[in-house]
């Protein structure tokens, strides 16, 4: 009992002196003639906080910077943006509960999520409530809601570009394909598109591998990949977060490398992660985004060094999902402004066809509230940095109902004309 | 041939990783009897500590000695690892002993407050709470017994937490403004970095087998070798395996059972400290890193039979080494002229998520027959 007093007694003094230094922040003096909340729903703990936290500052410094920048203009009356944050927990159906209560609160627009699971929990509520999320991420399609702004890639944007680079003009052309994922949604779709796509451009494929969420052992499944492509070959990576560092560790262990003409294709691996697992263990490897650090124009230095500034960490990288984070918010402003007022359904209208100088270029949001943008394919070099390889000549209009996937096949989305083109329609 | 190599040695190296992860708990929760959820954040602490070390090493003055930085890690895990069970044995389990149930619960609740913790506060400031209590623990036992007798035992214990809480605070800084990357308190997902000599494949009659196993492998030998001799061959272990026989005669006889469930305890969450050095070579380091081991922990230990080490030994590479022939795709090879249909349910079973369901439903299979695990204790003391 003595012991345990004192050892409380000395954590709680010291989570004292750590707690006084880490408060803090400030907010801007301009004058404005107006607020409006905005609401920022992220996992802050559990699995995902890791992730989802780096979309909450780009979010709150796209937020800062409009602020800046007189907030929103409608019908000469500025506006003040305030945030209000949830999190999510990682864990889904708060997800939904929380976007509930926002929606009740009177929030007009909320940006959230990562997960296709967030995601899926949340939509039916947004429908049901005609609420408005705007969700950054790159996923896997085959969903087109009438009250989600969809601000990543579509698989059209990132899989199809790099499955055909792999093939036809990667260090690896012509070579067999092998899949490995995470055991959910996302890998297996987005594996069936690429298998499909190999079917038709004259690819081969011999192996597709699935590795549980709650198991970090890739051994067997390396076993498999070496037996699979004993003279080298394309691995198309979809695995989760940790899983990839696990995976990229013990395939070098293997002598599975660029030297030995194994060549790794993820679509989950930006910056951030290659910060985290090591450029020495991704040296040579290749990724598909529509952002990439390494973009050499004035506005991605300026996105790239704004963040640094913001999250006053000189280390710290911005990524695709954070981008796509950062756009969201801009959009969002561009269509009220447009529309002349907060309410959803003007909103909405006026979204379509909004366009924003992101940092990777313009971007312009389509009927089917994904956004048109190009697709740059990355080597990762020995800085931590992509080498970008390619970039798309044209601006790639995104397609939500996939082609390759026999039910989607000849079937699009429309939100301009809601009750014949809405959500799924045959072309 | 080839494929009997191939198998054994993905066996084994697969069920030393199991065997490493599960030794710690095999003592605490088999010759203890405590059912202790809070063994994978163990092995958390062990495996965030390896990577503390790695990036003391990295710093000019341990620079060219880095080569060297697992085996010391190896030490610092252990040490790390050992006194937060400690901690945790002196402070919730102790007022457990005898009710499973709120054991159960009580180390479940602080294993999602470590996780937490480690979420929430930067690595700097966590290591440095736990520096501070070390030191907080250890430094009465230095103070020379001259000053003890000179000085009040108020202001000795006054002075023994405010000098620890100095050292913290100073460990946070210096540790802080001298590696970044434990400051800031976003990234959680750290990676650790094998020295050169440990990366790659090892070439040995035409084989190659990857140096990181090999090297697990050897950790998890001699931390085997090392628990038998202790608890064989010293006196602390003689009297642990005295208590785990029978606890009141043990006591009666003049064996303190606090400090020797405290002791084994100790040692068994320093060899979970040690299985996170292993962990951590294999994949990322991260909150929830032991969450990935507990319940293969268990389930080495129950089907080892609860209480044994050489049960334990076995349950793992057996373990492993079905993982390997089905989820690899073994038996794809062994029968490559089976029928079609048996080829194709093969060919089903043989992924890595089947592989799990194939080796949990044998091992309830198992048990339906041998409740007891591969080596039931037998004797009076089976209570």
């Amino acid at each position: 009992m003595r012991i345990s007093r004192r050892i409380l007694a000395g954590l709680a003094t010291a989570s004292l002196a750590i707690t006084a230094t880490s408060c803090g922040g400030g907010s801007g003096s301009a004058s404005f003639d107006n607020e409006i909340t905005v609401g920022i729903l992220h996992s802050l703990s559990g699995v995902m906080s890791i992730s989802e936290k780096t979309l909450v500052e780009t979010e709150k410094m796209a937020i800062a910077e409009i602020n800046a920048a007189g907030g929103i203009n409608i019908n000469g009356e500025s506006y003040k943006i305030n945030y209000f944050v949830e999190d999510g927990a990682s864990n889904w159906p708060l997800f939904a509960e929380k976007a509930g209560q926002m929606i009740d609160a009177g929030y007009p627009v909320i940006f959230g999520g990562w997960t296709s699971a967030s995601r899926d929990a949340m939509e039916p509520v947004f429908e049901s409530k005609k609420g408005f999320l705007y969700y950054p991420i790159q996923y896997e399609g085959r969903e087109c809601s009438n009250n989600i702004m969809y601000t990543g890639a579509t698989p059209n944007q990132q899989s199809e570009p790099a499955t055909d680079f792999m093939l036809n003009r990667s260090e690896a052309a012509g070579k067999p394909f092998f899949l490995v994922g995470s055991d959910y949604v996302f890998p297996r779709t987005s594996n069936s598109i690429t298998k499909a796509q190999l079917k038709a451009i004259g690819g081969e494929w011999v192996g597709e591998e699935y590795l549980d969420l709650s198991s970090n052992e890739v051994g067997p499944i390396i076993a498999k990949i070496k037996k699979a492509l004993p003279r080298g070959g394309v691995i198309i990576n979809t695995l989760n977060g940790a899983q990839n560092v696990a995976f990229f560790k013990q395939i070098q262990d293997e002598g599975i490398t660029p030297e030995n003409g194994y060549y790794v294709m993820s679509y989950s691996i930006a910056e951030e992660e290659i910060k985290t697992i090591g450029p020495e263990f991704l040296e040579g490897h290749y990724a598909a985004w529509n952002y990439m650090m390494a973009i050499d124009t004035p506005a991605s230095k300026t996105f790239a060094k704004n963040y640094k500034k913001f999250t006053k960490d000189p280390d710290a990288v911005v990524a695709d999902p954070q981008e796509s984070a950062y756009n969201m918010v801009y959009l969002w402003k561009a269509a009220v402004e447009k529309a002349g007022t907060f309410e959803n359904a003007e909103v909405r209208k006026a979204l379509v066809g909004t366009t924003f100088d992101a940092p990777q270029g313009p971007i312009e949001v389509m009927p089917n509230h994904h956004i048109s943008q190009k697709v740059r394919i990355g080597q990762v070099n020995s800085e931590g940095q992509f080498t970008i390889l390619e970039t798309s000549d044209d601006i790639i209009k995104p397609q939500t109902w996939n082609q390759f996937i026999k039910e989607d096949k000849g079937f699009a989305c429309d939100w301009t004309d809601p009750v014949n083109k809405g959500q799924k329609y045959k072309l | 041939m080839e494929l009997f190599v191939d198998i054994l040695f993905n066996g084994i190296s697969f069920g030393s990783v199991y065997l490493i992860a599960a030794l710690g708990l095999a003592i605490v929760f088999g010759l203890m009897g405590v059912i202790n959820l809070a063994h994978g954040e163990l092995i958390m602490v062990g495996a965030y500590s390896t990577f503390v070390t790695q990036l003391l090493f990295k710093e000019p003055f341990l620079k060219p000695f880095f080569g060297s930085y697992i085996i010391v890690s190896i030490f610092v895990a252990f040490i790390f690892s050992a006194t937060v069970g400690i901690l945790l044995e002196r402070l919730i389990i102790k007022r457990l002993y005898g009710n499973p149930l709120e054991t159960l619960l009580g180390t479940w609740g602080v294993s999602l407050f470590l996780q937490q913790f480690v979420r929430s506060f930067s690595l700097s400031f966590g290591t440095s709470v736990i520096i501070s209590i070390i030191s907080g623990v250890s430094l009465k036992n230095i103070f020379p017994k001259s000053i003890k007798e000179r000085f009040n035992e108020k202001y000795i214990r006054l002075s023994n937490w405010i000098i620890p809480i100095f050292i913290g605070i100073l460990s946070n800084n210096f540790l802080a403004t001298n590696i970044p990357r434990i400051r800031r308190p976003d990234s959680r997902l750290v990676d650790v970095t094998s020295p050169k000599w440990m990366r790659g494949p090892f070439e040995i009659y035409g084989e190659s087998f990857p140096k990181t196993r090999l090297v697990i492998i050897a950790i998890t030998v001699i931390s085997v070798i090392a628990v038998l001799i202790f608890l064989n061959l010293t006196e602390w272990g003689i009297r642990i395996r005295a208590v785990t026989q029978n606890r009141s005669m043990s006591e009666c006889l003049g064996i303190s059972t606090k400090k020797v469930d405290t002791i084994t305890f100790g040692i068994g969450s320093g060899l979970a400290g040690v299985a996170g050095v292993a962990v951590s070579l294999l994949g990322s380091v991260g909150p929830d890193v032991g969450q990935l081991y507990i319940v293969p922990c268990f389930m080495v230990v129950v089907l080892g039979g609860v209480g044994n080490i050489l049960g334990t030994v076995l349950a793992s590479f057996g373990i492993g080494i079905l993982t390997d022939i089905f989820a690899s795709g073994r038996l794809l090879t062994l029968f490559p002229n089976a029928p079609s249909f048996v080829f194709n349910t093969l060919n089903f079973f043989s992924t890595s998520s089947m592989a799990v369901v194939l080796i949990f439903s044998l091992i309830v299979i198992f048990l339906q027959f041998k409740p007891q695990g591969l080596f039931p204790q037998k004797g009076r003391t089976v209570e």
